[in-house]
């Protein structure tokens, strides 16, 4: 039974951290490419664009962060595992 | 270092308490951060030398910052951003020196640096606003909001935390793994990219950490529309 849950948490450890980089890597990128269409467009307002563009983009990030989280409560503190 | 990264090991024991590693190294930078402000700020002069200008300059960034996020004095922000950038940059950094694990990859001191920012903005709340008002601003914009700005009050510095934990354990976990799966030379690389995660997270900790006191002081709320509003007053022209 213990190896049963071993072997899933890791599966599924792989499997948060993999689909949970998907969401966040699209959302930098649109975020990335309007940024960078305003600066293209505003070059004067380059410094608050990518000073608020840090700070959405450690936003967007935690999304993936918190996959990686659970994949490593999943691995190293697995409430289920004995 | 496949041990698992959420414990700490003990560095040694003062009678009763287990003093771990990561309180060593964070003591450590402690010591290094005050005893070189003091070394540095001892002989001021009109005439800066090379290790004055180079404070001069990042006090007045940090100043400029602190003013586009909260106008007004930057002097009261300056002291505890400030701090912040400089402890979280040097710890994030201290991986460098061998045998050093960052004591920021290690979920404790993340939570210490967030609670600090939740104390400061509900104490920073209460003086510029009176406790009536700061207690007024979480029924913005209307009273159903209520439960979701209690709500965020609380995920938003779990999240402070978590983000900074995450960037840095991982940076220095992948790093062990590469160290144990291929030889000398190899993780220079992704040490070197930890470099730029370090540096880069450091800034947004302490980024957060000052547009989240700056909605408590402001009373806005939601500390997105803060951090947008200077882009929204530079595009009116």
């Amino acid at each position: 039974m213990n190896d049963l849950i071993q072997i899933v948490s890791i599966f599924s450890a792989a499997l948060a951290v993999g689909l949970g980089a998907i969401g966040p890597a699209l959302a930098e990128g649109r975020a990335v490419a309007s940024a960078l269409d305003a600066i293209a467009r505003q070059p004067e307002a380059a410094g608050t664009i990518s000073r608020t563009l840090f700070v959405g983009l450690a936003m967007i990030e935690t999304m993936a962060i918190y996959c990686l989280v659970i994949a490593l409560l999943l691995l190293f503190a697995n409430p289920f595992v004995q | 270092m496949m041990d698992s990264p959420l414990t700490t090991t003990t560095a040694f024991t003062l009678g009763p308490l287990a003093v771990t590693w990561p309180v060593v190294t964070t003591w450590g930078v402690m010591a290094v951060l005050a005893v070189g402000s003091l070394l540095a700020t001892r002989r001021l002069s009109t005439r800066p030398g090379p290790v004055q200008a180079v404070l001069e300059l990042v006090v007045e960034t940090l100043d400029h910052e602190i003013e586009a996020t909260i106008p007004g004095d930057p002097s009261r922000f300056r002291a505890l951003i400030g701090t912040l950038l400089l402890f979280v940059l040097c710890a994030n950094w201290s991986s460098l020196v061998p045998g050093v694990e960052p004591p920021t990859a290690h979920l404790e001191t993340d939570a210490a640096l967030a609670a600090l920012v939740f104390v400061a903005g509900i104490g920073w709340g209460i003086r510029a606003q009176g406790l009536g008002g700061w207690l007024a601003s979480f029924a913005k914009p209307s009273w159903v909001m209520i439960p979701l700005n209690l709500v965020e009050q609380v995920t938003r510095h779990f999240s402070l935390m978590v983000r900074l934990f995450g960037n840095v354990m991982s940076g220095v976990f992948v790093v062990g793994i590469v160290l144990s799966l291929a030889g000398l030379l190899v993780p220079i690389p992704l040490m070197a990219l930890d470099l730029l995660t370090g540096a880069v997270q450091a800034y947004i900790f302490a980024t957060l950490a000052l547009v989240f006191i700056g909605s408590a002081v402001t009373g806005e709320g939601p500390p997105r529309e803060t951090s947008a509003s200077p882009t929204q007053d530079k595009d009116t022209p």
